[in-house]
C-alpha cells in the first residue's frame, strides 16, 4: 500500500499512488482508516456492497470516500478492506469488509471529520494514477 | 501575493484577475511574515471572486488556512444577486462560545478544583463519538431543530435569561427540518448535549484582569470571579448538512456554468431554490448547536451545585453571552450611506455588535455586544465588546480565537519527552481529556498568542478589550 500523510496546520491529507485508479481509490480508502484507528485492531466481520457515483474522478474519489466515512460516523462500523468490482470516472462498484467498533478493542487516534474538495487531485501521472485528498479533523 | 499596507493594522490585497473586490487582511506585519499565509491569502483572494460580493473579502488576525475560505473570513453577499457558500460557513455549523459567571471566587473553588473538573469530565460527555445520555426521536429531534434553545428551556434545561443571553435567541427563524437529509437527523439523535474531540472544551477560568470596569460590570464581570467556557457546535448533524449541500452545489456550480478557483467554493444565488434550501438546513444546524451548548451549560451547573454543596439561587451561575462563529446570516448593514439587506458570512469570526444594535437584548444595548474569545488552553481567553467601528469596517464582525500555528503532527513532535498535563498542572491548571493524541495536539505552543490577535483587533477598534479570562480547569475531547 503506498501513500504518504500530507501534514497541515489545521488538517490532514493523503497522497496515494497506484498502478491503477482501482489501486490509488482501494489505498485512499484502507489509509483514510489507518488515521483513525491502528490497522491490525480491525477484522473483518461483516461484508457490505457499495455503489458510488461522482462528475469525474476527483469528485468521485471524494463521493467515494465521504460514503466509507459515513460508516464510521453514521453507523459506526471501521473499514478494514474494500475489493474494488468495477470502476470508471463515474462510477465505483465494492465490496467493503468492515468491524463493528468497540472501544474495548479500538484505540482511536485523530477522528477523520469530512472528506473535502480543497485541492483534490486524482491524476495520471506517466508511472501511474496519484490522488491527493485533505481532510477535516 | 502583493500586499499594500493601508495602516497598522490592515493589509489590502488589490484585485487582480477575476477578483470583484479587493481582499482587506487585519494584522500585525509580524503575523504576515510567516510562509503559511501564503494559502490562506491566496483563499481570501478566491473569495473575492463570488458573485454578489460587496465591498471587500475581509480576514481577520487569527486568519489560517481553511477549505474554500479562509478560517477567520468575513464576506457580505448582496440579499438579491450574491451567493451563499456552505464552504463559508465551515463544516461545523455554529461551533461557537460560551461563557458564564458565577459570584465563586478562587478560594472557593481552589480547595476542590479537582473534585470540579473531574466531576464535570465524567458528567459532560466528551471524545470521539461521543454520545449524550439522551436518544431523541426524529419528531423530536426536529423541534429541537426548529427551536434551538428554547427546546432545551422547555425541557427544563436552562434558566431564564439564558436565551436572550444567546446570540439570535439561541434560535434562527426558518429553520426547516424537513430539508436536511435522514442521514443528518440520524447522526443528530445520539450527540445532542455531548462536547465531542478535536479543539471543543469545557473551561473554569478567573478573570485576570479587567480593562473597561463600565462594560464588565454591564456583563456581570469583576476580577477574581470564576467562570466557566463551553466552545463546541452542531456535532456530526452539521457536518453532515455541509457534507451534504457541499455535494449538491458542486453539481449545481457545474450546471450554471459558474469558474470557481476552488470546488470547496461551490454556492447558490441566495434567491435560487438551492441557495434557499442550504439557509433553512443551516438554520437548523445551527439551531441544534444552541441547544447543544445550553445542555451542556445545564450540566455544568447541576455539577457545580453538587461538587459546591449550593442550590441554583447560590450558585447563581449566569450565561454572560453565546457567540458563533461560523455561519451566514442575513443581515442589514449600511454600504456607501444605504442600507442593504446582505449574507455575511464569518466562517471563524465573531459577530461584533455596537451600543444601540437593534439585534443586541434590553440588558446589553448600551454597552454593546459582549464577544468572548478562547485562547489555548494554558495562556488566557478574553471578553471583548462590540463597536461601531466593526458595523462600518467588518460588518460587524471580528476574530473568533487564537488560530493554529502547528499542525497537529508537529505539535505531537513538539511534545515528544515532555509532559504537557504536568506543565500545565505546574501552572496551576487541571487538565482531563479522552483522545490519544488530544493534549500534544492542543498544547499551548501549537496556537498562536491569543493576545497578540486580541491586540490587533482592539487596536484595529473593531473590538474593544474588556476583560482577559486565565484558565484553571480544562475538559478536553
Amino acid at each position: 500500500m503506498k501513500y504518504r500523510i500530507i501534514d497541515h496546520t489545521a488538517d490532514v491529507g493523503l497522497h496515494v499512488f497506484g498502478t491503477d485508479p482501482s489501486e490509488v481509490f482501494a489505498t485512499a480508502a484502507r489509509a483514510m482508516f489507518d488515521i483513525m484507528v491502528s490497522p491490525e485492531s480491525v477484522h473483518a466481520v461483516q461484508s457490505l456492497s457499495l455503489q458510488v457515483e461522482g462528475a469525474d474522478w476527483p469528485d468521485l474519489m471524494v463521493n467515494w470516500l465521504r460514503e466509507l466515512l459515513y460508516l464510521w460516523s453514521g453507523r459506526g462500523l471501521l473499514v478494514h478492506s474494500v475489493d474494488i468490482l468495477d470502476i470508471g470516472a463515474q462510477r465505483i462498484t465494492a465490496d467493503v469488509a468492515v468491524d463493528s467498533y468497540d472501544p474495548a478493542r479500538h484505540a482511536l487516534g485523530s477522528e477523520i471529520k469530512a472528506v473535502t474538495y480543497h485541492q483534490i487531485t486524482v491524476k495520471r501521472k506517466l508511472t501511474g494514477w496519484e490522488a491527493r485528498i485533505i481532510f477535516d479533523l | 501575493m502583493q500586499l499594500r499596507q493601508i495602516d497598522s493594522y490592515r493589509w489590502e490585497i488589490p484585485m487582480t484577475g477575476s477578483m470583484r473586490v479587493p481582499g482587506i487582511v487585519y494584522a500585525s506585519a509580524d503575523m504576515l511574515k510567516g510562509s503559511d499565509q501564503k494559502e490562506p491569502l491566496k483563499q481570501v483572494a478566491n473569495v473575492a471572486t463570488l458573485p454578489g460580493i460587496i465591498k471587500a473579502s475581509l480576514a481577520m488576525p487569527d486568519m489560517h488556512w481553511g477549505y474554500g475560505f479562509p478560517i477567520g473570513g468575513v464576506a457580505a453577499f448582496d440579499w438579491q444577486t450574491g451567493v451563499v457558500s456552505p464552504g463559508g460557513v465551515g463544516y461545523d455549523i455554529n461551533c461557537g462560545v460560551r461563557l458564564a459567571a458565577t459570584d465563586l471566587v478562587e478560594k472557593d473553588v481552589r480547595p476542590k478544583l479537582e473534585s470540579l473538573v473531574n466531576a464535570l469530565f465524567q458528567n459532560i460527555p466528551s471524545g470521539v463519538g461521543s454520545q449524550g445520555s439522551l436518544k431523541l426521536s426524529v419528531p423530536e429531534e426536529k423541534k429541537v431543530l426548529r427551536d434551538g434553545s428554547r427546546w432545551a428551556l422547555r425541557q427544563g434545561l436552562g434558566e431564564d435569561g439564558d436565551v436572550e443571553h444567546t446570540e439570535d435567541g439561541g434560535c434562527l427563524p426558518d429553520a426547516d427540518p424537513e430539508l436536511v437529509s435522514a442521514r443528518a437527523l440520524e447522526r443528530g439523535q445520539r450527540q445532542l448535549g455531548t462536547l465531542g474531540a478535536g479543539n471543543h472544551f469545557l473551561e473554569v477560568g478567573l478573570v485576570e484582569e479587567i480593562f473597561d470596569p463600565h462594560v464588565a460590570g454591564a456583563f456581570g464581570l469583576f476580577q477574581g470571579q470564576v467562570t466557566l467556557m463551553l466552545h463546541c457546535g452542531s456535532r456530526g448533524f452539521g457536518y453532515q448538512v455541509c457534507d451534504d449541500f457541499l455535494a449538491s452545489m458542486t453539481k449545481h456550480v457545474q450546471k450554471l456554468g459558474l469558474q470557481l478557483p476552488d470546488r470547496q467554493l461551490a454556492c447558490a444565488m441566495i434567491q435560487s431554490e438551492m441557495g434557499s434550501r442550504y439557509l433553512r438546513a443551516m438554520a437548523c444546524a445551527a439551531n441544534y448547536a444552541w441547544a447543544n451548548r445550553q445542555i451542556l451549560l445545564h450540566r455544568s451547573r447541576e455539577v457545580f451545585q453538587r461538587v459546591f454543596g449550593l442550590g441554583p439561587r447560590d450558585l447563581r451561575m449566569r450565561l454572560v453571552y453565546d457567540v458563533c462563529h461560523n455561519i451566514a446570516k442575513k443581515e442589514e448593514h449600511i454600504i456607501d450611506g444605504k442600507k442593504r439587506t446582505v449574507c455575511v458570512h464569518r466562517k471563524g469570526a465573531t459577530r461584533s455588535f455596537p451600543p444601540g444594535h437593534p439585534a443586541l437584548n434590553e440588558g446589553y444595548r448600551t454597552v454593546g455586544q459582549p464577544v468572548i474569545i478562547p485562547g489555548d488552553m494554558g495562556t488566557a481567553s478574553y471578553v471583548l465588546v462590540g463597536t461601531e467601528k466593526a458595523l462600518a469596517d467588518t460588518f460587524g464582525s471580528t476574530c473568533h480565537g487564537a488560530g493554529r500555528v502547528l499542525s497537529r503532527k508537529a505539535a505531537k513532535k513538539a511534545s515528544k519527552g515532555r509532559s504537557i498535563n504536568r506543565e500545565l498542572e505546574d501552572k496551576g491548571i487541571l487538565v482531563r481529556w479522552t483522545g490519544r493524541g488530544t493534549l500534544a495536539e492542543e498544547m499551548p505552543d501549537a496556537y498562536k498568542d491569543v493576545s497578540e490577535v486580541v491586540a490587533v483587533v482592539h487596536g484595529a477598534g473593531i473590538s474593544r478589550k474588556v476583560a482577559k479570562l486565565r484558565p484553571i480547569a480544562v475538559v478536553k475531547g
